[in-house]
Formats: structure tokens, C-alpha cells, sequence
């Protein structure tokens, strides 16, 4: 039984191993831009700031040589960037889309720019939980060794959708999202509420971020983002502004990034290009079966509709 | 004929709402640039580089030589395409940024096509590939603009996705069915052979691609300024339900628009084959469809103004090389420009039609 392989069955496992590590950066990203949409404004930004986040995360780990202490620097590295796009954004007439081209651009210059100096050294990383520790089985264990960012996403993803649905701040932040004119003639600031929101959203994803460079792939170069930060754009949309539903679209995005790997694994390596490309198809494709041309969904927030 | 009694008589005020006003999209813009360019002095002396020194070697390395300015010159010549992809449906009313996606389809269907067409005249050789680059661009960039008519979806991310796809479709055709074996290195498509290639442009070091984006831009800018069509679709990106009731095809329009734009990103990607790489390979990912971007926001998505804008920020990667060897800068140095200009130009949006021209003029 010790060190029998378990064959095809190695791809389903792959997969879910590869869809866990591949879905976490997928679950912060998104379950931030919830946040900031639910208040009304989108961050296209989030690529920038997932980037600076790698890099900043990276940096804080090697210079203090603590991983955890790199994941909160990362995050307010990521929170700094979403107030600047939140402080913008307040401004009469800036369109909140392009804004976000625009800090999507600033964001990866200067990760780039600052970086230089991190591609060398190694910085101590983050660890795993060995969730498959009674198996003898080398591949179960390795898909079940679960990184312990993922298993805070998974409890920060209920615990959101409470916090929306059920505190204060979770309904100051839907009204303003529902209605500006509402919230300000229940005395809320609205351009705070949405700079706060966007805050917020920009430390999760600047804690995804960290996720990339700290686990994996676990080292922080310039190629360690390929649109991540946008494709969990599109999973909110998907995830029809749910934070529960975010983390199932979080984990199918996962999946569908991992089956090339997963496939070459195990030997096959036909159309492993093509592969890399499911999960931006696999987004597309949901983007076009969720869209309708004649009405929004009913689950988007209401502000949104005037900015889009 | 009189003079005195006129309606319009009292000349001797000046009026300077009126003047700001029809100022503010050139002034504004220029406010824009002069802040981005006193906070990226403010980052680099951060760095520990002297800022003047730095611009000064920008400006040699954009445009104080002949040389580096034919380097500006060959930079730029993509990017007047590729603005093209967002400056285009922008007047629709749609934000694009896909225009790299398109950039390299229009490069690999370039690179096939002239692989497929070995053995036939030059010139029919190059037409087709310039034929299949724009076609491949158009159908592109038009499949967003079909799915935002038909569909809602949202295009920024839709084109972006399509990037994506793009740039692995790329790798699969380079890695796999059209690979050259003899390619190690640098995984690549056959070479479409030397004589084939579009040469540069008699007594300059720069290809064709120039002159083609040059003209591309001033049809765009006739087409949008002074035809029905181009009215038309100012109409859809005004008001895209008055368009509608006024009689206004806005699916079509908006489609037309997205498949022109992404024509012409297909036609750069072309270019790139054609006239630099002579083979399709990972070199047509160099970023020419994100700084076109920039570049048609930099425009306000005006055309004409495209040609000048294209001409800086061409000078701005020109003038990397240079900042890196003298000042040890890293070669991003030229993406957080682009990012810090992006971004005030973005914000700078605040200023229209704000601005009291009067009382800054100091008349009552």
C-alpha cells in the first residue's frame, strides 16, 4: 500500500491539490473587489495591486525574515494603493474603469521598479498544513498540504458574507452601494464609506499577493502574475457579488488553472498551451452565459450599474 | 456693416471663460504632464538620482540624436496602431484595452500566412499577411464589441481575457503545429525569408509601419470627425438608448468600431513580423497593445492627437536604454512614468469645466 501510484486517479488529485494553491490569490482578489463593489465603485486596479503585493510581501518577508510579518505588509502596501484609487475616485466626474487601467499600469511599474533588488535573494516563505498526514501515499499528501492562507480565505469568505448581511458597517456599506442618495441623506459620506471599501478590498488583494510570492510558486519574480487580478474581477461578477459564492467560483478558477499542470504530471503534455488558456476561456465563457443585454442582475449592486 | 452698434461689440472685454473653456483640452493635459513629471522627479530623487540630470538624458535618448530619435520614431510606429484599438470604440462609448491580444494574433496570422505562401511573389506574400493580420485583429477585437451589443458583457475584461487566450494560442501555434525545428532558443514559426521582408523607409532606419500608422490615424480621425459613421458612434457613446431611438444602428456601430480598432492592432502585429522579426515568436508580447493604451487616453481617444501623443511616449521607451546604463536605473523606470502619467491624467479628468477661468485671469 506504501508506495503504490495511483495512476489516472493521480490527475483528479493533482487537480484539486493544484485547484487549492492556484484558487487562494483567486479567493483574497476577489473577496476584496466584493467589498469594494458591494460599496459601489470598481477597482480594475486589483492586477496592480496583487503585483505590488508579491513584491512587497517578498521584501517585508526577507528584510524581517518573518513570512506572516510579509503577508501584513503586503496588505497594507495593498490597502495604500486601494485608498488612492478610493481618494481619486472621490473626485467628480474620474471614471472608476479607467482609473483602474491606470493603477493597474502604476501598480506593476513599480513592483517592477522596486523588485530588481529581490529577484536573488530568498526570503523565508510560508508554511503548509499537512492535512494529509494518516496517508502513505505521496501524492495524496502533497494535494492535501494546505497552505494556511487558503484556510483563512476559506473562513474569511463566510465570515464576510455575516459581516455584509448582518453588522452596521455591512449595511452602510450595501446602502451606499444600493443608493448614494439614500446613504447621504442618512448623514453617511459616501466617498468615505467607498475609500474605506476600496481599502479594504486592496489589503485582500495585497495579501493574495503575498500568496504568489511567499507560497506559490513561492519566489518573486516579474512574470509571477498573469491576470489573476483581473480574472477575479470577473469572478465577482460570476459570483453575482456573493462572498460564499466567490470562494466556489474561487476554487473552480483553481481547478480549471490546474488541470494542465496536473495533466503534464502525469505525462501528457498535448496541448499544455492550450491548457494555460481554460481558465481565461473558462472566465469568458461564464462572463457571457451571466450577461444579458436587456437587464443586470439582480444581485448587482445598484451604483454599479451608473459607472458601467 | 457698422461697427458700433453690432450685437457682438463689446470686443474690448476679453472673455476668458469662454477662452479656458475651449483651452482646457490642451491645457489640462499639459498641467497633467508637468505634475506627472514633477512627482516621477520627486520618485527618482527618492531613488537617489538627480531628477534634472535624468530628464536631460531622456531627452538625448529620445530625441537628441539622430539616431535615438529614429529609435523614438521606431518605437513609436506600433503604437499609432494600437491606440487605434482603444482610441476607436472609445468614441462608441467602450473602453478597450485588448489591443495587445490582437497585436499578436495579427503577428502569428501574419507569420502563417507568409510561412504558408513560401514560393509565391512578394508582393503577394505581404498583402496576404497584412490581409490575415487585420482580418484576425477585426474579428478579434469585434467579438468583444458583438459580445457587449449582444450580450452586455463587460468589454474591458472581456478583451483583456482575450489577451489572455491570445498570447497562449501564440505559445501552443510557436511550441507545437507551426514550430520551426531549427528555432531552439527562441521557440518560433519559420522564417518568412529575408527577401521577403518589408524594408524601412528610404534614408531612415524605420520601417514602413510609420508611415501606415501615420495615415491610419488620419482616416480614423476623418472617419470620426467628418462622416455619418463616425457621428454615428459618437451618438452611441453619448447616449446609446437616444442613438437607438434616433434611428442609430448601435450594435453595429459598436461592432464596426471594436473590428476597426482591432484591425488595426492586427496590422502593427503584422508589421512586427513583417518588417522587424520576419518570423512570429514570445517577441510580439513586448507590451506595444498596453502602452497603446496609454497612449489613446493620453489622446482623449482624438485621433489626430494620437500621432504627437505616440511620438512621446515612443521617446519615453526610447530613452530607457540610456537611463539604465547611466544612472544604474532599472529599465521599469519607464513604466512608472507611463503609470504615474496614466494615473494624473486619469484624476486630471476632475478639472473640466471646473476650472474659473475668470477670476484666474483677474477679471471681474
Amino acid at each position: 500500500m506504501s508506495d503504490t501510484t495511483l495512476g489516472l486517479w493521480g490527475i483528479p488529485l493533482a487537480v484539486l491539490g493544484g485547484a487549492i494553491r492556484v484558487s487562494t490569490p483567486f479567493l483574497f482578489v476577489s473577496l476584496g473587489e466584493c467589498i469594494t463593489e458591494r460599496s459601489g465603485r470598481v477597482n480594475l486596479g486589483l492586477e496592480g495591486t496583487l503585483v505590488m503585493g508579491a513584491m512587497s510581501g517578498y521584501g517585508f518577508s526577507y528584510l524581517t525574515g518573518s513570512p506572516w510579518l510579509g503577508v501584513l505588509g503586503a496588505g497594507v502596501i495593498g490597502s495604500l494603493l486601494g485608498a488612492l484609487h478610493g481618494f481619486i475616485c472621490g473626485k467628480p466626474r474620474v471614471n472608476d474603469i479607467a482609473l483602474g487601467i491606470a493603477m493597474m499600469l502604476l501598480g506593476v511599474g513599480l513592483a517592477f521598479f522596486l523588485g530588481k533588488p529581490l529577484i536573488q535573494p530568498t526570503a523565508p516563505r510560508l508554511g503548509a498544513i499537512p492535512f494529509g498526514f494518516f496517508s502513505s501515499s505521496a501524492q495524496l499528501r502533497s494535494a492535501l498540504n494546505v497552505n494556511v492562507l487558503f484556510v483563512i480565505g476559506v473562513a474569511l469568505a463566510p465570515l464576510l458574507h455575516f459581516g455584509l448581511q448582518n453588522t452596521r458597517w455591512g449595511l452602510v456599506v450595501r446602502t451606499v452601494g444600493e443608493s448614494s442618495e439614500a446613504a447621504r441623506a442618512l448623514g453617511y459620506n459616501v466617498n468615505r464609506v467607498r475609500l474605506l471599501a476600496t481599502a479594504a478590498g486592496g489589503f485582500l488583494a495585497g495579501v493574495g499577493g503575498s500568496f504568489l510570492s511567499l507560497y506559490y510558486p513561492g519566489s518573486w519574480n516579474e512574470g509571477l502574475s498573469s491576470g489573476q487580478g483581473l480574472m477575479a474581477v470577473a469572478l465577482v461578477i460570476f459570483a453575482r457579488w456573493s462572498p460564499k459564492r466567490c470562494l466556489y467560483a474561487s476554487l473552480l478558477f483553481g481547478g480549471a488553472g490546474a488541470i494542465g499542470p496536473a495533466l503534464q504530471s502525469v505525462g501528457i503534455t498535448t496541448g499544455y498551451y492550450l491548457w494555460n488558456a481554460a481558465p481565461y476561456a473558462l472566465t469568458l465563457a461564464i462572463l457571457i452565459a451571466s450577461s444579458s443585454a436587456t437587464r443586470a442582475s439582480a444581485d448587482m449592486p445598484a451604483e454599479l450599474g451608473a459607472a458601467r | 456693416m457698422a461697427t458700433g452698434g453690432a450685437p457682438n461689440a463689446p470686443s474690448a472685454r476679453v472673455d476668458w471663460a469662454d477662452i479656458g473653456a475651449r483651452l482646457e483640452p490642451f491645457l489640462i493635459p499639459l498641467f497633467a504632464l508637468f505634475v506627472s513629471l514633477a512627482l516621477f522627479g520627486a520618485f527618482v530623487a527618492l531613488a537617489g538620482q538627480p531628477p534634472l540630470e535624468v530628464y536631460y538624458q531622456m531627452y538625448r535618448g529620445a530625441f537628441g540624436t539622430w539616431f535615438s530619435f529614429q529609435n523614438t520614431l521606431q518605437r513609436a510606429s506600433p503604437l499609432l496602431l494600437t491606440a487605434l484599438c482603444t482610441a476607436l470604440p472609445a468614441r462608441a462609448g467602450l473602453i478597450v484595452i485588448g489591443g495587445e491580444g490582437a497585436f499578436v494574433m495579427g503577428g502569428l496570422a501574419a507569420g502563417a500566412t507568409g510561412v504558408a505562401l513560401a514560393g509565391s511573389p512578394r508582393a503577394v506574400i505581404l498583402g496576404a499577411m497584412f490581409a490575415a493580420g487585420a482580418v484576425v485583429g477585426a474579428i478579434w477585437i469585434g467579438f468583444c464589441g458583438f459580445l457587449r451589443a449582444r450580450r452586455g458583457v463587460n468589454e474591458t475584461i472581456a478583451s483583456l481575457l482575450l489577451t489572455y487566450i491570445g498570447i497562449a494560442l501564440l505559445n501552443h501555434f510557436v511550441e507545437g503545429p507551426l514550430r520551426d525545428p531549427e528555432s531552439l532558443n527562441k521557440p518560433s514559426t519559420r522564417h518568412i525569408g529575408e527577401a521577403n521582408m518589408l524594408g524601412s523607409i528610404p534614408g531612415l532606419d524605420v520601417h514602413w509601419g510609420l508611415v501606415a500608422g501615420v495615415v491610419a490615424c488620419l482616416v480614423a480621425y476623418v472617419l470620426m470627425e467628418r462622416t455619418v459613421f463616425g457621428f454615428s458612434a459618437a451618438l452611441v457613446g453619448g447616449n446609446a438608448r437616444a442613438a437607438k431611438l434616433s434611428g442609430v444602428k448601435v450594435a453595429e456601430v459598436i461592432v464596426i468600431t471594436c473590428a476597426l480598432g482591432g484591425a488595426a492592432a492586427g496590422v502593427a502585429g503584422s508589421f512586427e513580423v513583417a518588417a522587424v522579426h520576419g518570423r512570429a515568436n514570445a517577441s510580439l508580447v513586448a507590451g506595444y497593445g498596453y502602452a497603446g493604451i496609454l497612449v489613446s487616453f493620453l489622446a482623449r481617444h482624438n485621433a489626430l492627437a494620437i500621432i504627437p501623443v505616440s511620438l512621446f511616449l515612443g521617446g519615453i521607451a526610447a530613452s530607457g536604454g540610456l537611463l539604465q546604463r547611466v544612472f544604474a536605473l532599472p529599465d521599469a523606470t519607464v513604466n512608472v512614468l507611463q503609470g504615474i502619467l496614466f494615473v494624473v491624467l486619469i484624476a486630471s479628468d476632475t478639472l473640466y469645466g471646473r476650472i474659473r477661468w475668470r477670476s484666474l485671469a483677474g477679471a471681474r
